[in-house]
């Protein structure tokens, strides 16, 4: 067994003993720190549980709070050493499962000059961790690493001058080696930073406008020095969930918990008319049944007869008296014909003269493009815990945006900010804005109503049918070629169905607060920016439009951030284009694309131009890529293959990818046999960790495009379960993925080579590539996401193929 | 409400239950096990597999009734004398997971597939796993770690002569 795999009894105690007044745990006494305040509660954080020497590092609050937040601008709240010469790291982010956790620790041991494995982590705990904000924006190495790195950084530094005070020489007389302090040529004098400094604080302020700006003096370690930075070191947190013994927010429980369960109004927008609580009262355990505006849910001691409950409380629903939106299949002619709500340009909104240049062109190419609303769809749908004792609340949640909940919950519930914590702990995959955020608000209001910790969990139907969504889009896109087939002009129209995009942990839109009836001053716009890509056009317009549905509050049609919000969609229309451009132009897509990359290099300050060249060269090479136009000549057989490519830029990371699909003619089945992906993020922390991110992404983005899709009636939601939407499975996956990791950026040596973001980027353009695959193989271009059986066949067979 | 025996990871436990619980309910509430876990109460992702009889069981869907007396594994049962089972060594070795939820379905719908086609072909395994989902699309990998575990099993089962490691 691994180190990891052994939960100390004592935090299993704190989870199953601590009942909100204990000030004090036996496990805790004789532990030679006092440095950072826990409470009881933090002990059941998962990274402590992960972390073996953590018990040792704690001090008790009283659990009554209030909850402080920690002072990022004090180098003892990211770092505390130990004794024992360990350190633990606390940092205000969560890992979605990308091991961004390993990788925090791999900076911050690197620049303190620690060995990785004398490090633990405790992240995403509003009481003890500084609010970085959690998870988002693929911010985790490219933004919130840095202040890491720099915190760790003046921790070295300070460390030295104690030693330097302590022997009376000068700091540049020591070297240091995993936590060694040795003064150089006489490795018999040396000083651990356990002696100097464990179970004391460093009471050393930072500066910084706001926490990524934090700050101490020291300078950062050139990259070329970095050894831990840059290896592959496994994740921490995989043993534990390979052996069963990580606990997860699912598995968080405290005595006299209860279970609770939605019961969704079963049309979008129904009003709640009356509830006959007789129809659940014979249940045994049955507790309450709680009911504000239109938001219901059933509590029951055991979690098996809440669902009973939930299946058979009886409830009168009044159904509105209009659709509340179009059915699926109508609504992209639903929204081309809706009037939009707002307009978004890029700046500037015209290059050159669009319209001339295609009045002028050889060659006008245009196409219509259709993006459907897709789910987060998380594997373990939303839950959440909330204990209320001592009129406190505590939300132990998987939710990426812990801080945000924490101030969302004190909101909604008119509590004051320091009486609501929120302990981050693992849970299913969190893309963006998920049903987490949902879950975490009813359990806190539910704890509240109740009086006691209560548990809820979203059933499967729900998540699927009443999580956020990433907004369908509509697009239609003119292009002008000239004699030589050269682009010279391009008009993208995109309309999204954005309107009410709904924010994280934002009390007035989170689903409990739409059931209930809080509303903001005013739904937000929405809205999307152009493709990202750094093509040189010289004619030029982009617009994007924001269309509303019918019904606005209360619908299971919630749009929000889902990983790149917009990026797959935006993508899918513009690398699909480029492609159609080419075709007409009778250019290899490779050589067409680097035609228009290579036009000018004047504006190109990040040298992103010349790195998105060479990444786009990089995936032709690794895949080996035949020089010619598509399709290529039809085959004769029932399995017809082809390539396609399609390339990105997104907040600096460039990604190519090049997809080889098989398309069955006689079923209209498309199997991505192989996926080859080129990949620029700067500096890598952790290249196994990043290709493991990029390989799920590329997947997550093949998924989107080979199947999923949500479906609706014209009053609710009809994809509920996995039958409904389908997901990619293993039958689908790639016989081959290759990543070629690409530091193109533009010396790969420089001292200082920033990261970039990695979290996001490779699922962009993996329906693109897959499109324009179909398209080389069959000579049919599938305009439409997702590239589902039937409608590939009927393509197909439509064109005669 | 009924009294049952349940022989779980090979420890007995005497319940009072209704009998038609499904048996996810009382693994993770009445005996405090983690790794099978809620994914979709349908039967539908594998999330909440355990062993029963070598078979890979959908314990959401499976009332208690239905297994009483049956030696049940869950992913906590699998390490043997404080080793891991070469699947999980292998989900190491591999670094499989990205969050984790859905790898308790893989593993064990992996331990059943491995069970019952030692040299599993690439057909077997899509086919095998197709039906244990995972939205963090962990699927290459598993397939690779699939196909480590089944060289450390047949290399362990040749220097252990005809003993299964299991
Ligand atoms: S939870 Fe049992 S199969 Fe999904
Ligand atoms: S690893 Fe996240 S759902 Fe599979």
């Amino acid at each position: 067994m691994t180190e990891f795999t052994r939960v100390p009894k004592q935090v299993e105690d704190a989870m199953e003993k601590w009942n909100g007044t204990t000030s004090r745990r036996d496990f805790l006494k004789g532990s030679g720190l006092m440095v950072v305040s826990f409470s009881a509660a933090a002990m059941v954080n998962p990274n402590l549980i992960n972390a073996t020497a953590s018990a040792a590092v704690a001090e008790v609050n009283p659990p009554a709070g209030p909850y402080k937040d920690p002072d990022f601008r004090q180098l003892d709240s990211w770092i505390v050493i130990r004794q024992d010469n360990t350190a633990a790291f606390y940092v205000g982010k969560t890992d979605c499962g990308q091991g961004t956790g390993t990788a925090f620790r791999q900076i911050m041991a690197d620049e303190l000059d620690m060995a990785f494995d004398k490090t633990d982590l405790i992240m995403g705990n509003t009481e003890t961790t500084v609010d970085q904000g959690g998870s988002g924006g693929s911010d985790a190495i490219r933004v919130d690493g840095w202040p890491m790195r720099r915190v760790a950084a003046e921790a070295r530094r300070v460390l030295l001058e104690m030693a330097s005070k302590q022997f009376g020489a000068p700091v540049d007389q020591f070297s240091v080696s995993e936590g060694v302090i040795t003064v150089k040529g006489d490795p018999s004098i040396k000083v651990t930073y356990g002696e100097l400094i464990g179970g004391k604080r460093f009471n050393v302020t930072l500066t910084g406008k706001d926490i990524d700006a934090t700050t101490g003096v020291a300078n950062l370690k050139p990259v070329q020095e970095h050894k831990i930075i840059g290896k592959s070191l496994p994740r921490y947190d995989i043993p534990p969930k390979v052996d069963g013994s990580l606990k997860w927010a699912v598995d968080a429980k405290v005595p006299g918990m209860v279970h609770a369960r939605n019961v969704r109004p079963p049309w979008a927008g129904a009003k709640l008319i009356s509830i006959d609580e007789s129809s659940v009262r014979g249940i045994p355990g049955f507790i309450k049944v709680v009911s504000k505006g239109n938001y219901v849910a059933v509590v029951c001691e055991r979690e098996e007869d809440a669902i009973k409950a939930s299946r058979q409380l009886k409830v009168n629903w009044e159904k509105p008296a209009t659709p509340s939106f179009p059915k699926s299949e109508d609504l992209y002619d639903y929204m081309r014909n809706a009037s939009p709500t707002s307009v978004t340009q890029p700046t500037p909104p015209v290059v050159g003269n669009p319209d001339d240049a295609l009045a002028s062109a050889a060659k006008v190419i245009e196409a219509e493009y259709e993006f459907p609303f897709q789910g987060h769809v998380s594997f373990g749908p939303a839950h959440a815990m909330a204990d209320p004792s001592n009129g406190q609340m505590t939300i132990y949640s998987n939710d990426m945006k812990a801080y945000r909940l924490r101030r969302g919950v004190a909101d909604f519930l008119g509590m004051p900010q320091d009486r609501v914590r929120v302990i981050w702990m693992e849970g299913s995959q969190a893309y963006g804005r998920t049903a987490a955020d949902d879950a975490g608000f009813e359990a806190a209001f539910l704890a509240k109503e109740v009086g006691r910790p209560v548990r809820v969990q979203w059933m499967r139907h729900e998540e699927t049918a009443w999580d956020t969504k990433g907004p369908a889009f509509t697009f239609k896109l003119r292009g002008g070629l000239d004699t030589q087939g050269n682009l010279i002009a391009l008009v993208y129209n995109a309309r999204t169905a954005d309107y009410n995009h709904v924010d994280y942990n934002d009390p007035n839109t989170v689903l409990i607060g739409q059931l209930v009836g809080r509303r903001p001053s005013a739904p937000a716009k929405g809205g999307a920016g152009p493709p990202a890509d750094m093509y040189v056009i010289p004619n030029l317009r982009r617009t994007t439009e924001v269309v509303r549905l019918p019904l606005v509050w209360e619908t299971p049609i919630r749009a929000g951030n889902l990983r790149d919000p917009n990026g797959p969609q935006i993508a899918f229309a513009s690398e699909s284009f480029i492609d159609e451009l080419a075709a007409a132009a009778k250019a290899d897509p490779v050589e067409f694309r680097l035609r228009l990359l290579t036009g000018s290099t004047d504006d190109d300050k990040v040298f992103t131009r010349a790195r998105s060249i060479a990444v786009v060269k990089a995936a032709a090479a690794a895949y080996g890529w035949d020089n010619r136009p598509s399709p290529k000549a039809l085959g004769t057989g029932n399995i017809l293959t082809g390539r396609g490519i399609a390339y990105c830029y997104r907040q600096t990371t460039i990604v190519v990818e090049i997809a080889e699909v098989e398309v069955n003619r006689t079923t209209g089945h498309v199997w991505v046999k192989r996926l080859v992906c080129a990949h620029d993020c700067g500096l890598v922390i952790n290249p196994d960790g990043l290709l493991n991110t990029i390989e799920g992404n590329l997947l997550h983005g093949l998924s989107r495009g080979l199947h999923e899709e949500v479906q609706f009636d014209t009053d609710k939601i009809t994809s509920v379960d996995w039958i409904s939407y389908p997901t990619l499975t293993h039958a689908d996956t790639p016989a081959k993925i290759d990543i070629v990791l690409v530091n193109g950026d533009p010396n790969p040596n420089r001292p200082d080579l920033p990261p970039y973001g990695a979290g996001e980027a490779a699922c962009r353009i993996t329906p693109a590539a897959v499109a324009n695959a179909i398209y080389d193989a069959t000579g049919v271009r599938i305009r439409r996401v997702p590239f589902r059986d039937k409608r590939v066949l009927a393509a197909l067979k439509a064109a005669k193929v | 409400m009924s009294k049952f025996t349940l022989k779980v990871n090979g420890r007995t436990h005497t319940l009072d239950i209704d009998p038609s619980t499904p048996l996810l309910y009382i693994l993770r509430n009445d005996l405090g096990l983690q790794g099978p876990r809620f994914g979709c109460g349908l039967g539908q992702c594998g999330s909440c597999t355990v062993l029963i009889k070598g078979l890979a069981v959908r314990s959401c869907v499976t009332p208690v009734s239905a297994v009483r007396g049956a030696e049940i594994t869950t992913l906590e049962g699998l390490a043997r004398d404080g080793r891991l089972h070469p699947v999980q060594q292998a989900w190491i070795d591999e670094q499989v997971p990205q969050c984790g939820f859905c790898q308790n379905g893989q593993i064990m719908t992996a331990k059943a597939l491995l069970d019952k086609h030692p040299n599993p072909t690439d057909q077997e395994i899509r086919e095998g796993m197709a039906g244990a989902l995972c939205r963090c699309m962990t699927y290459y990998r598993v397939q690779a770690a699939i196909k480590r575990a089944a060289k450390m099993m047949a290399a362990a089962r040749r220097a252990s002569g005809s003993e299964v490691i299991a």
